[in-house]
């Protein structure tokens, strides 16, 4: 030790017990903060309360927020901390203590993340299986909602949603209106590249594939107009892929069905017709001819 | 050992006739247009083909195959398998001492390399940088065009593929190749012309990709899903070929480092003697190794797609469009690790430098590091949460991706633990260090939405998940590059970096990294998609805050840049051996190290991480050791 230039210099051992202040200031910092970011963030959190699937996104995120704010403030907490009191002297190159490892530490960390990272799994999933979430489950969903739905089909191609509705007889549209407090079947698929059909205030997100059907729940609540975006890169106008769809009542979407189906009667004979209407199988999915390439 | 002697100048003519740059180059233009016209000719046998296209793509993958295969030869990259062929002992004759020529020519030299991926990549990292201002100067305004949408979508697809492509090997390329010799004790790589083969090669992959401008570009960003990369213009080739470049010099550089760090460690480098840096690089090295293969497939699959008409990716002809999703990512979430590994390693690898105290909790760290690479391979779903394509493996998916969180956080808690009653200097690179976990914690933070299901569905594939991983790796990587440049350059070449200077660069771009990055949370969580050419009018102030705060990111790139140039061109101030005190052994050697890096192989006793334990251990060889040769 006696070669070591700085070993003279060191300062006295520190008695401070630095560890216990960190830990103190943290607790406090959290207790004090977990409710504030939870109850006055949280509801700022997206997409807000626009379907059932969105109101259980919010209060996702916000179990979310609420588990990440006590990590933060713990490295801020030590970094604050930390980087006050352990800073050289100007100029100064001394050696600090050598401490090489403290298993309790290591554990305790272990623990903690361990069951930080099990509950974010368990929450994540148990709430998956509320009702899907509103996320695309491919053709065999395994979180369905009960009841009788309203199935709608989400025709994606270059660059705009076409929507079928096979319980109005096959008609299709290019506006998605929706019947207030009604389960919604959500039928996604493309005829061309992989789209994704974004209801932001629904909370719906769910990629369209060519050849594959991806299915979607949603329980709409009141009447609201919300936001279609393609949220896959499709192309040259993907930015342009957007629409307005709506949510109205079960009087003004009978309405509109039967507006929409006077506005289409002169092709309604070429479209394809539902099962129920002696119309051939409504098909899940399409497929476009290779040699059909755009661009 | 003795001094190398000078070999006597030759003059300026006959140095340009000979296997060099110059002679790579034209050549290289020669293979193209050999491909190119080859193609043609087969183009007119086989019409149907590209009877839908005005273009035969063929001659355009085969003109820059044959373009890089030219510029190989060039460089003089036969010349040593038919020399082996026609009986010549092995050498390393390449392995040039003198000189500023070397730096233009195929030399094994591991230094040289390392030195070369440093300009070479810091060129195209320059041009990726320029792409994000282009980028956000269209989005200063949500429906004013300043690009046609098609330009807009390939600087977006040049962008991230420059980044994603070139900066994977931005730590491993300049400071591993350069350092980890020296760090394990020996002279050189295990296949030094191997070495130097991923570098050229990487450079004929980013001028195939920036030449992507001559034929109209591509539409798909940096992960070129079929089957829009089906429709692309000639440019998506560009594309396809520069990825399938960069996996090959990926795959070569990994297997190169794994096999030097095995075979090649100095006597008494043990596992727990080896220092942390060279654990991130063999992590990173295992990542390359068998990632980079599966992402050359697909590319392979994909252009065989486009000049053959094979339907991998086609559901019309029985393929699927979720093949190459699932394909590419199994690449790629090991990719954005590769990305984010070595910069673990950079900051446990200078935290104890600058803390003066040793690195806390090794074993631990290592684990974290060997952790990450592991779990990496079972997450890659999450990048299709919402594609449909297996809804009942998302509570898995969803589980692997936050168990990923449990290593990352050991790398936490011991670089956390080494600041811990240190003795903490602020130099330039301890900024950087330290800058890391700010970025990386609100990474992490914000990707705990991301690997949520239920939250994932409102934030995948928008703004969000866009600022994510900007934090994770700019904020990861880039902060952590420029760690290892400001700590490392001055014994790579030899001169000092100006201090001021390097203050000012980190304290602009730490503050405009967050200024540009944070907000774009905010914007994915409103409700705006990735790689949109316009957006919501009610964003538009959140953009342009975005935008500015983007220009004055740049700027603060340029006075890196600046300092760069002016420090090592103009100013060319001595750098001391050890300026920062360091008891790595690479600061015991001068500045710059020696072409054969040591007088006599070292021995080594401990780990380089001893501070407040005693003096620098001397690194002694056994006596009648041999000085080493080659």
């Amino acid at each position: 030790m006696a070669a070591e230039p700085s070993a003279a210099s060191r300062p006295p051992a520190d008695s401070t017990n630095h560890g216990f202040r960190v830990v103190v200031a943290w607790i406090a910092l959290s207790v004090v903060a977990t409710p504030l970011v939870a109850i006055l963030v949280g509801r700022l959190f997206p997409p807000g309360n626009g379907s059932a699937q969105g109101t259980e996104q919010v209060l996702d995120n916000t179990v979310l927020l609420s588990v990440i704010t006590p990590v933060v403030c713990l490295l801020a907490v030590f970094f604050v901390y930390g980087l006050r009191s352990f800073h050289a002297a100007p100029g100064a190159v001394v050696d600090g203590p050598p401490l090489r490892n403290d298993s309790r530490i290591q554990i305790l960390w272990i623990v903690g993340t361990g069951v930080i990272v099990l509950f974010l799994a368990g929450f994540g999933t148990f709430e998956l299986l509320q009702n899907g979430a509103g996320g695309g489950q491919g053709p065999n969903p395994i979180a369905v909602p009960g009841g009788s739905k309203l199935q709608v089909q989400v025709i994606g191609q270059q660059w705009q949603f076409t929507y079928r509705y096979p319980s109005l007889g096959g008609l299709e549209s290019n506006q998605l209106v929706l019947p207030e407090n009604t389960d919604v079947e959500l039928h996604v698929t493309s005829l061309d590249v992989i789209h994704s059909f974004w209801a932001y205030e629904l909370g719906v997100k769910a990629d369209a594939n060519p050849g594959s059907d991806n299915v979607a729940f949603v329980e709409t609540k009141g009447p609201e107009t919300f936001h279609v975006r393609c949220a896959e890169l499709c192309g040259l106008w993907h930015g342009y892929m957007y629409n307005n769809g709506r949510v109205v009542s079960s009087a003004q979407f009978q309405s509109w069905a039967s507006q929409q189906k006077k506005l289409y009667a002169a092709i309604a004979p070429f479209m394809n017709k539902s099962p129920a209407d002696g119309g051939a199988p409504y098909s899940k999915t399409y497929l476009p001819l290779p040699s059909e390439r755009a661009g | 050992m003795t001094a190398v002697a000078a070999p006597p100048p030759r003059p300026l003519w006959r140095r340009l006739l000979g296997f060099n740059l110059l002679t790579a180059l034209v050549l290289g233009v020669g293979g193209w247009y050999v491909g190119w016209f080859g193609a043609h000719a087969v183009k007119g046998l086989s019409i149907a083909y590209f009877a839908d296209t005005d273009y035969n793509e063929l001659s355009v993958v085969m003109a820059y195959i044959g373009g890089v295969v030219g510029f190989l030869v060039g460089l003089g990259f036969l010349n040593y398998p038919i020399a082996r062929m026609r009986g010549y002992p092995p050498s390393l004759r390449e392995k040039e001492t003198h000189g500023w020529t070397r730096y233009f020519s195929l030399c094994t030299d591991h230094k040289v390399v390392g030195i070369q991926y440093l300009w070479g990549i810091g060129l195209f990292f320059f041009i990726g940088g320029l792409n994000a201002m282009l980028i956000r100067t269209e989005l200063l305004r949500p429906n004013h065009q300043v690009f046609p949408a098609g330009t807009y979508l390939t600087i977006v697809g040049m962008h991230g593929t420059m980044m994603m492509g070139m900066m994977t090997s931005g730590i491993l390329g300049p400071f591993a190749n350069y350092l980890v010799p020296i760090m394990i004790g020996a002279r050189r790589m295990a296949f030094p012309r191997i070495e130097a083969l991923t570098f050229w090669l990487l450079m004929a992959a980013g001028t195939i990709l920036t030449s992507t401008i001559f034929f109209g570009g591509f539409p798909t960003g940096w992960t070129g899903y079929a089957p829009l990369s089906n429709e692309g213009n000639p440019g998506m080739d560009n594309y396809l070929l520069f990825f399938a470049l960069v996996g090959i010099s990926m795959t070569l550089l990994g297997l190169n480092m794994i096999a030097t760090v095995l075979t090649m460690r100095a006597p008494g480098l043990t596992w727990t003697r080896l220092p942390i840096f060279v654990w991130g690089v063999l992590s990173t090295a295992v990542l390359m190794v068998l990632a980079a293969p599966v992402l050359i497939a697909t590319l392979g699959m994909e252009m065989l797609d486009r000049t053959a008409q094979t339907t991998f990716f086609v559901a019309a002809g029985g393929g699927s469009s979720y093949l190459y999703q699932n394909l590419f990512w199994v690449f790629g979430h090991p990719e954005v690790y590769i990305l984010a590994l070595p910069g673990f390693a950079i900051v446990l690898e200078l935290l104890p430098v600058f803390s003066r105290k040793p690195l806390w909790g090794y074993r631990l760290a290592v684990g974290g590091l060997l952790g990450v690479s592991l779990l990496s391979w079972f997450v890659w779903q999450h990048h299709l949460f919402v594609s449909g394509i297996n809804g009942d493996l998302r509570p898995f998916y969803m589980l692997s991706t936050e168990l990923i969180s449990i290593p990352t956080g050991f790398t936490f808690l011991c670089g956390m633990m080494t600041l811990w009653r240190g003795n903490i200097r602020f130099t330039v690179p301890m900024l950087f260090c330290l800058a890391w976990f700010f970025n990386f914690l609100i990474g992490g933070l914000s990707g705990v939405f991301l690997s949520d299901v239920p939250s994932d569905v409102t934030t995948h594939g928008s703004f969000f998940s866009m600022a994510h991983f900007h934090y994770t790796i700019m904020g990861g990587l880039v902060f952590t590059f420029f760690a290892a440049i400001y700590y490392w350059v001055p014994k790579m070449t030899g001169w000092e970096l100006n201090e001021r200077l390097g203050k000012v660069h980190f304290w602009t771009m730490f503050i405009f990294f967050n200024s540009t990055f944070f907000p774009l949370f905010i914007a994915g969580f409103e409700g705006q998609p990735r790689r949109v050419v316009t957006y919501s009018s009610h964003l538009q102030f959140l953009n342009d805050w975005v935008s500015v705060s983007a220009f004055l990111l740049g700027i603060s790139m340029l006075v890196f840049l600046f300092n760069l140039v002016w420090s090592l061109a103009f100013v060319k101030k001595p750098a001391e051996a050890n300026p920062w005190s360091s008891r790595s052994i690479e600061f015991q050697l001068p500045s710059p190290v020696p072409v054969h890096n040591f007088d006599r192989i070292p021995v080594f006793s401990s780990d380089p991480y001893g501070y407040g334990e005693g003096p620098v251990p001397t690194w002694v060889a056994p006596a009648g050791a041999p000085a080493g040769s080659e």
